[in-house]
């Protein structure tokens, strides 16, 4: 029993660590944009893909693989809020760029289905099926790497985020847009931006989870969008920090509750969620109050 | 209603209301069309029996209920819902789930459709005192992880749901021709009724309160409208139509599965088609459900891959976004009426319907009777602040 609730509690850190990156991408286009990207999960899927078709047809290594693709999300992510989510303006801009990316979402799946099929894949590297034996337990390599990965990630997001000029304009932005623009920040420069840097993550994101995970196909971003929504809402939307705290203690929840009732595991996700709301509709580290409807 | 107010009238009502075409011969028009568009529909399923058509017409007003109950709730008060597929799910697993273990069979499944409803609306009471506790974002994230806790109960509550097998509907010893017609005739009764609904609704004072809220709950609130009763009120009887027409279209399927059941696209399609008709008008909804159910299942069969016409569902939905954000009725309204106004040499007269639920939907919607006076402020006094300063400063002006 003890050593279940311990190899529960390594796995749900590790498996935390990769959530986190995927939700502070999350939760910073929030800040800045004002928007949920719905499109996130789907986006982890495509950015899983990309590692899937270069480790199949160039043979190139999943890690080195990212150095491609993510510049190439990132770019992506550029050209989506250009395009589709800058135009939105008015008094109905929350619902429509909420329905803007789902809608960007249901393309992106639509494009996959046609390009890879339904049928789940699973990335491949020597180390994928390798562990080391540490402390008694066996521990995958790829689930090793992928923390080590998304904490080099989310520290160098803090770091830009605190240590640069960039960074405080972003700051800046998410503390009042208007403000912002006032002192001379371009905000439309910084939204564009930063939903790239936000859809940049989910390739690293992307790759550990079809590298660990039992597989993924083109549905699989459902699943990881509302994981994904439930984590940053029950942080406090907009909270960075929050929504680290939040990564780690929900999937080390889950993989608690895994050892019982595999089935119903995602379902302390959303439990938690409508449970922390009932107490404290603005999430757990959220500062502000809903602004208004 | 408005077409009662003399249109000469310089009061600020009669101000109010001069977006609306309410001359005599417009009335008789409007009302013409609607006589044709209702005898239209009566008759579609004698002139068209070909099976795959009533399939599509039938699915067509199955969609026409769910978008107008959506927008009902989600158009009239702002709280945007991407978990109406709860409803839909319920209703139908409802039905099947009670016909199972009542052993109910044959024609008697009918009367199982008012407790399919009452179960929706059930489940939207406290549905709706967690989702509606908040605003914006937060909601419709809550309205999508409650959408995701039931397909989840329904895939793994096997004992109660029968899992990922899903439920039959019982039979019904009907000819294919005669099955369809009546399955047509339940539907378009169950859809004009929603239309009617929504309509009485919108008139209403209480339609009035859930404007108010969307324009500015906090102050509506200060006004006197007790916010979360007049929203939870229409979330359940948003919730218990979507129901209802969930079992209807679970005895015509005669199947339901988790993933059909549940949905997400369908929270997406009935939302979109809201928004392309017009958000919180009465006919907008029913204009996009009859524009894009049908396409959309064409496209099914005309591209025998669903993926294709997923993509192209989610390109029609970014073309409304960005370039028809205010939905078709009220565009073409404010158009239209523009042109009116052009014609009567009345350029003084902004073309575009500004008070929020524009065209002349919005207009219609009766909200300057004197009853109503306290909450029509309010209305007012939000709309102004929010969306058209211009346009009330405008009214006692002119």
């Amino acid at each position: 029993m003890g050593t279940e609730l311990t190899r529960a509690v390594i796995n749900g850190i590790l498996g935390g660590g990769i959530y986190a990156l995927m939700a502070v991408g999350l939760t910073l286009i929030f800040g800045v944009l004002d928007i949920i990207n719905i499109a996130q999960g789907v986006m982890v899927i495509l950015g899983a893909y990309l590692s899937y078709a270069l480790s199949v047809h160039l043979h190139l290594d999943l890690f080195l693989g990212l150095l491609i693709t993510v510049p190439a999300m990132f770019v992506i992510g550029v050209i989506i809020q250009v395009a589709f989510i800058r135009p939105l303006h008015g008094s109905e801009r929350t619902s429509m760029s909420l329905l803007a990316s789902y809608a960007v979402a249901i393309i992106i799946e639509g494009a996959l289905y046609l390009f890879f099929g339904p049928n789940y894949v699973t990335l491949n590297a020597p180390y994928v099926n390798k562990s080391i034996s540490m402390l008694g337990f066996h521990l995958p390599y790829i689930d090793l790497y992928g923390f080590a990965l998304a904490v080099v990630l989310v520290a160098a997001i803090y770091v830009m985020l605190y240590r640069t000029t960039f960074g405080r304009s972003i700051r800046a932005t998410m503390q009042d847009r208007t403000a912002a623009m006032l002192v001379g920040v371009d905000v439309n420069r910084v939204a564009a931006l930063t939903y790239g840097i936000g859809v940049a993550v989910t390739a690293a994101g992307g790759m550990i989870f079809g590298a660990s995970g039992g597989g993924f196909n083109p549905n699989s971003g459902y699943d990881l969008i509302s994981r994904l929504l439930a984590l940053i809402i029950l942080a406090g939307l907009g909270s960075i920090g929050g929504a680290l705290v939040a990564s780690m203690f929900m999937l080390t929840l889950e993989s608690i509750v895994d050892i019982w009732q595999p089935n119903w595991s995602i379902a302390v996700f959303y439990a938690a969620l409508v449970l922390v709301l009932l107490i404290k509709p603005t999430g757990l580290f959220g500062r502000q109050a809903a602004r208004a409807q | 209603m408005s077409g009662l107010a003399p249109p000469s009238a310089g009061s600020a009502a009669g101000a109010r209301h001069r977006k609306s075409v309410g001359w005599p011969a417009g009335r008789a028009a409007q009302a013409g069309l609607i006589v044709l568009a209702l005898v239209a529909v009566v008759i579609f399923p004698l002139a068209f029996t070909n099976q795959q058509v009533s399939t599509i017409a039938f699915l067509t007003l199955i969609f026409v209920c769910a978008a107008v109950a959506w927008n009902l709730f989600s158009g009239y008060s702002g709280y945007i819902s991407l978990g109406h597929a709860v409803f839909f799910g319920s209703g139908a697993y409802a039905a099947g789930i009670a016909a199972r273990d009542w052993h109910i069979t044959g024609t008697a499944e009918f009367a199982l459709l008012p407790f399919a409803a009452a179960v929706a609306g059930l489940i939207a009471i406290p549905f709706g005192l967690i989702a509606l506790r908040v605003r914006r974002h937060t909601f419709v994230v809550i309205t999508i992880a409650i959408f995701f806790i039931f397909q989840l109960m329904a895939f793994n509550l096997t004992s109660f749901t029968n899992g990922t097998i899903g439920l039959d509907a019982p039979f019904l010893l009907w000819d294919p021709v005669s099955f369809d017609q009546r399955f047509y005739y339940m539907a378009l009764t169950l859809a004009l009724g929603t239309v009617a609904i929504s309509w009485l609704i919108k008139g209403s004072r209480f339609g009035l309160q859930l404007r108010a809220i969307r324009d500015d709950e906090d102050r509506a609130a200060s006004l006197g409208v007790r916010a979360m009763p007049v929203k939870l009120t229409a979330f359940v009887i948003s919730g218990a139509i979507t129901g209802l027409a969930g079992a209807l279209w679970f005895f015509f399927i005669n199947q339901v599965l988790p993933q059909s059941g549940f949905d997400p696209l369908f929270d997406l399609t009935v939302a979109l088609m809201a928004f392309l008709g017009g958000l919180g008008t009465v006919t907008g909804p029913m204009l996009g459900a009859l524009i894009i159910e049908p396409a959309q299942q064409y496209l099914t069969t005309q591209f025998s891959n669903s993926y294709l016409s997923q993509i192209l569902l989610g390109a029609l939905f970014l073309a409304v976004v960005l370039f028809l954000p205010r939905g078709l009725i009220p565009t073409v309204a404010a158009k239209g009426s523009g042109w009116l106004e052009q014609r009567r040499g009345r350029q003084d007269v902004p073309a575009t319907a500004e008070d929020g639920d524009g065209g002349a939907d919005g207009a219609d919607a009766g909200i300057g009777s004197p009853a109503e006076a306290g909450t029509s402020a309010a209305a007012d006094a939000g709309s102004g602040d929010t969306s058209a300063p211009a346009a009330t400063s405008k009214g006692p002006a002119s």
